[in-house]
C-alpha cells in the first residue's frame, strides 16, 4: 500500500514524498518528471470518500480467496436480511467483471441515474440500495475488458459519487483475489477510518464497524486460496468478523431425486429410470408405518465438496478466527438467487426475521411452507453478525 | 488494446506512435515526457515470446467469466487425458491471486527451478509438465498482493522464460473474469501468431490452432458472467472452440467410496 509504483527504482522516495522526482534515485525512473510535476499530499477524493462514508454505520466486506463459493449470493441473502430487521442497507458491488448483484436482488434492466447530488443506487425496497456496474452496461452481453486502474476509478466513483444517504450497513460484495479491487477497497475505506483508530480495530468515521466476512467451501482446493485471503486482510489491517462455509452438505427433499440404474447407462442404452419403482419402495418402508407423514419430510444429504483438510472449522481453529457457521448447499437457494429474492421471504424464518430475531415460538412461524434448509442456516448467522457488530460497538470508546 | 492509456488525453496518438509525446494532443498529457522519450517500437519481449511458442503446436485456453465453475478442475483433467493418450502437455496456470494447479496435480510443495536456460517447469509424468506461481511460494498461505502490472508481468515470463520444450498441447487455465491476466494473456498469444492470419483463423507460428475453451455451469446467474467471457474472445480475435457445461446434474454413484 506504499507510494512506491511497481516500476520506480530502489530507494524511490515514494509518490507523494517532497523529494518525488527530484531525489539522486529518480534519475531514470520513467515517472521522473510526472512525480516532479504532480501535486503533493493527500488524495481530494479520499476526502469525498470519508464525506459520503460519513453517514454508513457499519460496513461489511464479503471476500473470498476463491471463486463461485457464493460470496454474492451470501452478501445478497445478507443485505435482504438486515433489510427485513428494518435496517437501512446498501449492496455494493465491486466485480467489475462479472456483476451479479443486479440478477441475485431482481433488478437486471434497472439504470442508475445521475444527478447534481451524485449517482442515485437502485432501490429493491425502500431500505435497500444497490450499486453495481450491471446497472450500467447498455447490452449485458458487453464484456467489461478493464485493466486495474480503470476498475480502481469506478470503485473510487461508487464510494463517493453515489448518494448513500444514512445506512446502518453496507454490504460490499467483492470479486475473489487478492488484486486491485481488494487494495483499492482497503486503501478507501481507510480513508473513511477513525482517526486514531489502531487499523484493526475496524472503527470507522461513522462510529461503526468496518469488517470482513470470508466465504468459503469445504474443499481443500478452496481453503486454499481463503488462507490467503485472511493473510491479506491481516496485511492491509482489515478485521475479520467470521467465516462462513458455504455448499457444506447437500440437502434436497426426497421428491427431487431422480434414480438412475447405472450399469445400464455405462453400457450405452439409455438409463433405466428406476425412480417409480424407489419412490414406491421408500413410500412402504417411511410412509406406511407412519415414520413419516409424507416423502416430502425426507431429506437427503450427501457431502459433495469434502472437508479433506477439515474444511472451515480446521482453518478457523488453526488461524483464530471464528466460524459464523454453515450453509447447506441447498437447490432452493440457488432458485431464490435466480429468482432475484431472499431464501428467508417464507416460513418459520421469515416469521423469526419479523420478530427481529426471536425464534418463532412453535416453529409454524406465519406460513404452511417448510423452510429451505439454506435459509435456517442463513438466518443463524445474520444474527450472528447483527449481534457481534452491536456488541462491538458498544464496547467502543465513545467517539470524539 | 491499443496503445492509448487510460489517462491520455483525446486524440492521443498512441505510445508506439512516432508522435509520441510530440503530438499537439499530447500538451498536458501526464505522459507526455515519458512518451516523448520511451523507445518505440515492437516490445523484444514479445519476440522472445514467439520464440519459446514456436515449439508449442496447439495452445488452449479455459475461460469463463464466472468464478468456481470448474475452468481449473477441467483444465487439470484435460491436461492429465492428452498426456494419457500420449501427448507432450503443459499446463500453464496464470491464475495469480489463486493459483489452484498444484494441489489439483499432486504437485503441492513442489519447486521451480532456474537454470541458464530458463526456468524449468514441474514435471508430473515425462510428458506433462505444470507451471504456476503456486510453486513460488515460500509460505503457501502467503497472499499475493499484486495489482495488474506485476501479474502482467509475471505472465509474461512464464511465457517467455519457461523451458516448456516441443509440446503438443499448452493447457492455459486463467482466473475469471476479462481483466489484466486475460487482456495481456491475449497480447502475448497474438505475439506468436501466424503473420498475416487473421486473428479469429486461430492459427500460430507454430502451425497449429490457438482456441478458447469457455466453462460454465448451468444457472443463470454463471450466464450472464459467461457471455461477456464470449464477446472478449470475439473482441480480442480468439476462436472459441466451444463450451462445457459444468456440474450440469450431480449424479452420486453408490458403490465409489
Amino acid at each position: 500500500m506504499s507510494d512506491v509504483p511497481d516500476n520506480a527504482p530502489a530507494h524511490c522516495p515514494g509518490t507523494q514524498s517532497e523529494d518525488a522526482g527530484k531525489a539522486s534515485a529518480c534519475a531514470g525512473c520513467p515517472n521522473q518528471s510526472v512525480c516532479a510535476s504532480a501535486p503533493k499530499g493527500p488524495d481530494p477524493d479520499l476526502q469525498a470518500i470519508a464525506e459520503r462514508m460519513a453517514s454508513v454505520k457499519n460496513k461489511l466486506l464479503v471476500l473470498s480467496g476463491k471463486g463461485g463459493v457464493g460470496k454474492s449470493t451470501f452478501a445478497a441473502q445478507l443485505a435482504f436480511a438486515l433489510a427485513a430487521q428494518g435496517k437501512e442497507v446498501g449492496l455494493l458491488d465491486i466485480d467489475i467483471c462479472g456483476p451479479s448483484a443486479p440478477k441475485l436482488t431482481g433488478l437486471e434492466g434497472e439504470e442508475v441515474h445521475q444527478s447534481g447530488s451524485g449517482w442515485s443506487p437502485v432501490y429493491v425496497e425502500e431500505n435497500l440500495a444497490v450499486m453495481s456496474i450491471g446497472f450500467m452496461l447498455p447490452n449485458p452481453d458487453d464484456a467489461v475488458i478493464w485493466r486495474g486502474p480503470r476498475k480502481n476509478a469506478l470503485i473510487k466513483q461508487f464510494l463517493k459519487d453515489v448518494v448513500w444517504g444514512s445506512l446502518d450497513y453496507l454490504v460490499v460484495d467483492a470479486p475473489p483475489g487478492t488484486s486491485d479491487e481488494h487494495i483499492s477497497i482497503a486503501q478507501f475505506l481507510k480513508a473513511a477510518a477513525a482517526p486514531g483508530a489502531a487499523g484493526s480495530s475496524g472503527r470507522n468515521i461513522a462510529g461503526g464497524m468496518d469488517a470482513a466476512v470470508i466465504v468459503t467451501t469445504p474443499q481443500e482446493v478452496s481453503i486454499i486460496d481463503v488462507r490467503k485471503e485472511v493473510s491479506f486482510c491481516r496485511k492491509v489491517g482489515l478485521q475479520v468478523l467470521g467465516v462462513v462455509e458455504n455448499m457444506s452438505t447437500l440437502q434436497v427433499g426426497l421428491p427431487t431425486l431422480r434414480f438412475l440404474n447405472s450399469s445400464s447407462s455405462s453400457s450405452g442404452s439409455a438409463a433405466a429410470d428406476l425412480t417409480a419403482a424407489v419412490q414406491a419402495a421408500l413410500h412402504e418402508a417411511l410412509v406406511v408405518p407412519g415414520l413419516v407423514k409424507d416423502l416430502s419430510e425426507v431429506a437427503a444429504a450427501t457431502d459433495v465438496f469434502l472437508p479433506t483438510g477439515g474444511g472451515a472449522g480446521a482453518m478457523c481453529q488453526q488461524l483464530g478466527l471464528q466460524l459464523l457457521g454453515r450453509v447447506p448447499l441447498d437447490p432452493l437457494l440457488g432458485q431464490a438467487a435466480e429468482e432475484g429474492r431472499s431464501v428467508l421471504a417464507v416460513g418459520a424464518a421469515a416469521a423469526t426475521v419479523a420478530n427481529g430475531g426471536a425464534a418463532a415460538a412453535n416453529g409454524k412461524g406465519g406460513s404452511q411452507q417448510r423452510d429451505a434448509p439454506s435459509a435456517v442456516a442463513l438466518q443463524a448467522i445474520v444474527q450472528k453478525i447483527i449481534a457481534d457488530v452491536a456488541a462491538a460497538n458498544a464496547a467502543a470508546p465513545a467517539s470524539t | 488494446m491499443s496503445d492509448v492509456p487510460d489517462n491520455a488525453p483525446a486524440h492521443c496518438p498512441g505510445t508506439q506512435s512516432e508522435d509520441a509525446g510530440k503530438a499537439s494532443a499530447c500538451a498536458g498529457c501526464p505522459n507526455q515526457s515519458v512518451c516523448a522519450s520511451a523507445p518505440k517500437g515492437p516490445d523484444p519481449d514479445l519476440q522472445a515470446i514467439a520464440e519459446r511458442m514456436a515449439s508449442v503446436k496447439n495452445k488452449l485456453l479455459v475461460l469463463s467469466g464466472k468464478g468456481g465453475v470448474g475452468k481449473s478442475t477441467f483444465a487439470t483433467q484435460l491436461a492429465f487425458a492428452l498426456a494419457a493418450q500420449g501427448k507432450e502437455v503443459g499446463l500453464l496456470d496464470i491464475d495469480i491471486c489463486g493459483p489452484s494447479a498444484p494441489k489439483l496435480t499432486g504437485l503441492e510443495g513442489e519447486e521451480v527451478h532456474q537454470s541458464g536456460s530458463g526456468w524449468s517447469p514441474v514435471y508430473v509424468e515425462e510428458n506433462l509438465a505444470v507451471m504456476s506461481i503456486g510453486f513460488m511460494l515460500p509460505n503457501p498461505d502467503d497472499a499475493v498482493i499484486w495489482r495488474g502490472p506485476r501479474k502482467n508481468a509475471l505472465i509474461k515470463q512464464f511465457l517467455k522464460d519457461v523451458v516448456w520444450g516441443s509440446l503438443d498441447y499448452l493447457v492455459v487455465d486463467a482466473p475469471p473474469g476479462t481483466s489484466d491476466e486475460h487482456i495481456s494473456i491475449a497480447q502475448f498469444l497474438k505475439a506468436a501468431a501466424a503473420p498475416v492470419a487473421a486473428g479469429s483463423s486461430g492459427r500460430n507460428i507454430a502451425g497449429g490452432m490457438d482456441a478458447a475453451v469457455i466453462v460454465t455451469t448451468p444457472q443463470e446467474v454463471s450466464i450472464i458472467d459467461v457471455r461477456k467471457e464470449v464477446s472478449f474472445c470475439r473482441k480480442v480475435g480468439l476462436q472459441v472452440l466451444g463450451v462445457v457445461e459444468n456440474m450440469s446434474t450431480l449424479q452420486i454413484c453408490a458403490d465409489l467410496r
